[in-house]
């Protein structure tokens, strides 16, 4: 009897549950841009309410998951070829820019106190340099106190976008890195002591908790978390910090509306300014969706983040998209996007 | 009569002492276990009763770096997901017990179902989750709340099916054949009689199903997925305890941490919670 | 007149032959109006009884077969799902040192490692200690105790496995790092020969990490198989032992172990089945690199853990076909380990005379 009573209260639950009102979204992707599309997201819902569910697993899940047409959007900081976006039907567009920074857990460090060239980067995390008072570092960073221990290098354990900025990153300043190991979404990381952690939050979180570790992480992660990240020296020659006005220093140069599938890495930037390791995480939708009135509602979501969610992603030194870009993606992208 | 011995007092000695030396590691290997035993779980408690509070009921998980927040939509969904699991493993359950006890003694088929069936019992849950993934999330398209269920389902049967046939079993003989004499046709024998006298045990098979599957994470990872917002929509991706604590806990975030050990901790109070009313519903020892 | 000198016939007999001249009575009384008996009615009603009776044997039987159903149909699966891989790279797929996901190459030796590693670990740790539990319950605990400590080592069985996890993380391995490693590096790590096993950073994570939480979690569940194995034991066999003279140590390892061999051992491999198919407990501390390194202080990876972290996220093509191959590896390793304890837990309860 209580068998028979539950399976219609099942049932009658099951049947409110398909007619629910509000559009729910889903969006999953890369781990770069999860703080600030979480925070935009909670503007939406107080605003519309219209929940977009956004899980970060990383670009490659990203790539994934629309591919197999699970989710409305899929997101990933590592850009699809316009070649494999004609193949698969999709349209791509930038959404954000952020920098990705080396974070270190070493004693009595400060964010920002150790400086280093991209060749001494791409050496320690091909475990080139052993150990944190190697003499390569200690030129580079007189006066600073380093202890003689083994360095710990933390990667990415899932397929990354954040990867596939900082290993174009290390390709194009380290031969040496360009021959061992090359970039991409997930890498053969060589250094004998490497660990891996999942998302960048899996990064920072394994940075945090091993001692003599140097990891990188997109700086929201890094800023959040009271993490010491390190100062490089970029192509023209300038050490810089990481924050939003050298990201944008980096990508002011570009021209989105002139490449191709509006794909590029905006690493090693020129100008005096920028910083080196900047990229931008993009969203990669259906041309023909079979949702439409989801895609209609992402679309619409974006517009409210590009409009009105600038402020959100300087606070969380995210750069948003320029005016005259997301003019251009509105004109030139959103169009493709079928949603009659 | 002479009370001397043959007894060499040297090897006595020795036998004493290695009995001694025995029983003191076996002991000491007592006192390891149960310390770090307790040792978890008193962590769980404290850092998990930290987290405890009403927000975690009336809140849902927060946004990366968002202060505060709870595990609302978390709780409803793991709810959700084990409740429809129940409903749906439970039939499956009992009848293929009822078959295993009642006509299972003839034939070899349930032989070789018993065998399989201890062998799910043990298998690797991140295995039916793949499973369940190439199966039912490909083909449909999407994440949802009933491949979940039905990965749990996978792993909740066979403890039904086991325990079902071990309490079906315990019922006397002379009941079935008292109902036989009287006319009653096998089925009725079988339902109105014998699983009504092994209803509590009964019970306490699907009550121990539901403590094994309340903690599980595997299965769930690739077919449920997770939800940050409330939703009781079974179709979609479904928040829940179990990846969410591993989602949170991986993290930099201190709110989140601190929420994931809060929802541990609740787990493992409903799981021992469950554990326990079935160990007092019904007295005997219940073996898995 | 007949009737009369029958039943005067039969008072003169014991009551036994009575009771037998009764069957005899009321099977010709039941046999002559047998046919009276069975009408038309109730003709019908049996045949639709049986009718019924065959239906719910059917019906229950198919459900009894879904797990035979969903067996095959995992292996199946995942058969169909390696297959790309399998073609590729044959067989030594299951030996081959590599992961490189760009080039599309991919060997599960360093996963299948990690996994057999790790169990072995905790199987190591757990089984003496496990061992001492199960002596403790049977032999030298206070009555008054035996049954409440038995329940907390069965309730600490249930405990879900991130639980585990989580406390691998966020309070084993700094320990680990800052006092045992350090420790073991010192002392352990000088005997040349297993200095190897010792190398590298102090992590806190690794292979010797996950061991340790795994033989943690395996622990009551041995010791409760061990012990209800245990207790099979019969008393007279133990009280004869103790009539001669024996000492507690000598009972248990001379006279319990030889006859209650089989269960352990098959409760011993129930746990290595357990352990070697554990996700959670493991991806929290393993550390997810993947290398195959001889040293236990390094990071690894696991068959489960790489299936968490990587499954996510794999297009269909080899990457897909790679991680359901190390599925199936796991499933075919489990399935033998798990029906070799089956068969041997059947063959340890057959002596106690109880049918499985």
């Amino acid at each position: 009897m209580l068998k028979i009573k539950s399976w219609v209260a099942a049932l009658g639950l099951s049947a409110i549950a398909a007619t629910s009102m509000a559009a729910d979204l889903t969006g999953a992707g890369a781990s770069f841009p999860f703080p600030i599309y979480a925070k935009w997201a909670e503007a939406y819902k107080a605003k519309t309410g219209h929940s977009l569910n956004y899980q970060s697993i990383g670009s490659s899940g990203g790539i994934k998951q629309i591919k197999a047409k699970t989710v409305d959007f899929g997101a990933t900081d590592a850009p699809m070829t316009a070649e494999e976006l004609e193949k698969d039907g999709l349209v791509q567009f930038p959404a954000i820019i952020g920098g990705v920074v080396a974070v270190v857990n070493v004693e009595g460090i400060k964010p920002g106190q150790i400086k280093l060239t991209g060749e001494l980067l791409a050496d320690v995390f091909a475990g080139v340099i052993p150990k944190w008072n190697d003499k390569r570092i200690t030129d580079m960073n007189p006066g600073v106190a380093l202890p003689d221990a083994a360095i710990t290098v933390v990667h990415r354990a899932d397929g990354s976008g954040t990867t596939a900025v900082f290993t174009d990153y290390l390709t194009k300043v380290s031969a040496n890195w360009k021959s061992t190991v090359g970039a991409g979404a997930a890498v053969k990381w060589p250094a004998a002591s490497s660990v891996g952690g999942k998302g960048n939050e899996g990064v920072a979180a394994n940075v945090s908790r091993i001692k003599n570790s140097i990891g990188y992480v997109e700086y929201a992660y890094a800023k959040k978390n009271n993490m010491s990240h390190l100062n490089l020296r970029n192509l023209a020659g300038q050490v810089v910090e990481p924050d939003d006005e050298t990201f944008a220093a980096a990508s002011a140069s570009t021209d989105w509306s002139k490449i191709p599938g509006m794909s590029i890495y905006l690493t090693n930037a020129p100008g005096a300014k920028s910083w080196p390791i900047t990229g931008a995480s993009f969203i990669l939708m259906y041309k023909q969706p079979a949702n439409k009135a989801n895609s209609a509602e992402v679309l619409k979501f974006f517009d409210f983040a590009f409009k009105e969610g600038k402020k959100m992603a300087a606070d969380l030194e995210y750069v948003p998209m320029p005016d005259a870009t997301t003019d251009f993606i509105r004109k030139s992208v959103w169009n493709n996007v079928n949603v009659k | 009569m002479s009370t001397k011995t043959n007894m060499d007092p040297s090897i006595y000695a020795r036998r004493k002492r290695a009995n001694l030396f025995g029983l003191v590691l076996s002991m000491s290997a007592m006192v390891i276990g149960l310390v770090f035993l307790l040792w978890i779980l008193a962590i769980l408690m404290f850092k998990g009763f930290s987290a405890l509070n009403l927000d975690l009921l009336t809140h849902n998980t927060p946004a990366p770096g968002t202060p505060g927040g709870g595990l609302a939509n978390a709780i409803v969904g793991s709810l959700m997901i084990v409740v429809s699991c129940t409903l749906l493993s439970t039939p499956i359950g009992v009848l293929a017990g009822v078959y295993l006890s009642e006509y299972g003694d003839r034939s070899k088929s349930a032989a070789v179902t018993r065998f399989v069936n201890d062998i799910m019992l043990s298998a690797p849950s991140i295995v039916i989750g793949l499973f369940v993934y190439a199966l039912v999330v490909v083909p449909s398209k999407h994440f949802s709340g009933w491949a979940g269920t039905i990965a749990l389902s996978l792993i909740a049967i066979p403890v039904v099916v086991r325990t079902t046939e071990n309490m079906l079993k315990l019922v006397p003989v002379s009941l079935r054949e008292a109902a036989f004499a009287l006319g009653a046709p096998k089925w009725k024998v079988s339902t109105t009689v014998v699983l009504k006298a092994a209803k509590s045990g009964v019970m306490t098979g699907l009550l121990l199903a539901l403590a094994r599957v309340s903690g599980e994470t595997a299965p769930l990872l690739f077919t449920a997925l997770n939800n940050q917002f409330f939703s009781f929509d079974m179709n979609k991706p479904m928040a829940n305890l179990p990846v969410m604590i591993f989602q949170f806990a991986m993290s930099p975030y201190e709110n989140w941490v601190s929420l994931a050990w809060g929802g541990a901790l609740l787990i493992t109070l409903t799981v021992l919670a469950l554990n326990i009313i079935a160990r007092v519903v019904f007295r005997e020892k219940v073996s898995v | 007149m007949e009737q009369r000198e029958r039943e005067v016939k039969k008072d003169r007999h014991p009551l036994s032959v009575q009771r037998v001249f009764l069957w005899r009575e009321a099977k010709e009384t039941c046999m002559n109006n047998a046919d009276s008996l069975m009408t038309p009615h109730r003709q019908s009603v049996l045949r639709w009884q049986r009718w019924q009776d065959f239906l719910f044997e059917k019906t229950t039987m198919v459900f009894a077969l879904s797990t035979l159903v969903a067996l095959t149909g995992i292996i199946v699966s995942l058969f169909i799902s390696s297959w790309p891989v399998l073609t590729t790279f044959g067989f030594e797929f299951f030996y081959t040192v590599e992961w490189d996901i760009i080039n599309s190459k991919f060997g599960g030796l360093i996963a299948i490692f990690g996994t057999v590693v790790t169990a072995t670990i905790a199987i190591l740790i757990a089984l003496p200690l496990s061992f001492g539990i199960a002596v403790f319950l049977t032999e030298t605990c206070p009555m008054s105790l035996r049954r409440p400590l038995g329940t907390a080592i069965e309730l600490l069985a249930a405990v879900p496995s991130i639980i585990y996890g989580m406390f691998g993380l966020f309070v084993f391995a700094p320990l680990f790092a800052e006092y045992v490693q350090p420790a073991l590096a010192g002392s352990l790590g000088q005997i040349p020969g297993i200095s190897i096993l010792f190398t590298g950073a102090f992590n806190g994570v690794g292979i010797l990490a996950a061991g340790l939480i795994l033989a943690m979690m395996i622990l009551p569940f041995i010791a409760s198989v061990m012990r209800d194995v245990f207790e099979i034991v019969p008393p007279i066999l133990k009280e004869s032992a103790y009539g001669i003279g024996c000492t507690t140590w000598e009972v248990v390892t001379k006279i319990v172990l030889p006859y209650t061999k089989t269960g352990v051992v098959g409760g011993v491999m129930l746990g290595l089945g357990r352990a070697l198919g554990e996700t959670m407990a493991v991806t929290f501390v393993i550390g997810n690199a993947h290398k195959l390194s001889p040293s236990l202080f390094s990071p690894g990876n696991s068959i489960a853990s790489t299936l968490a972290n990587e499954f996510g996220e794999a297009e269909p093509g080899l990457h897909y076909a790679a991680l359901f191959s190390l599925g199936l590896a796991l499933f075919l390793i489990t399935l033998i380990v798990l029906s070799l304890a089956k068969w041997m837990l059947i063959r340890a309860e057959a002596k106690k005379g109880m049918k499985t």
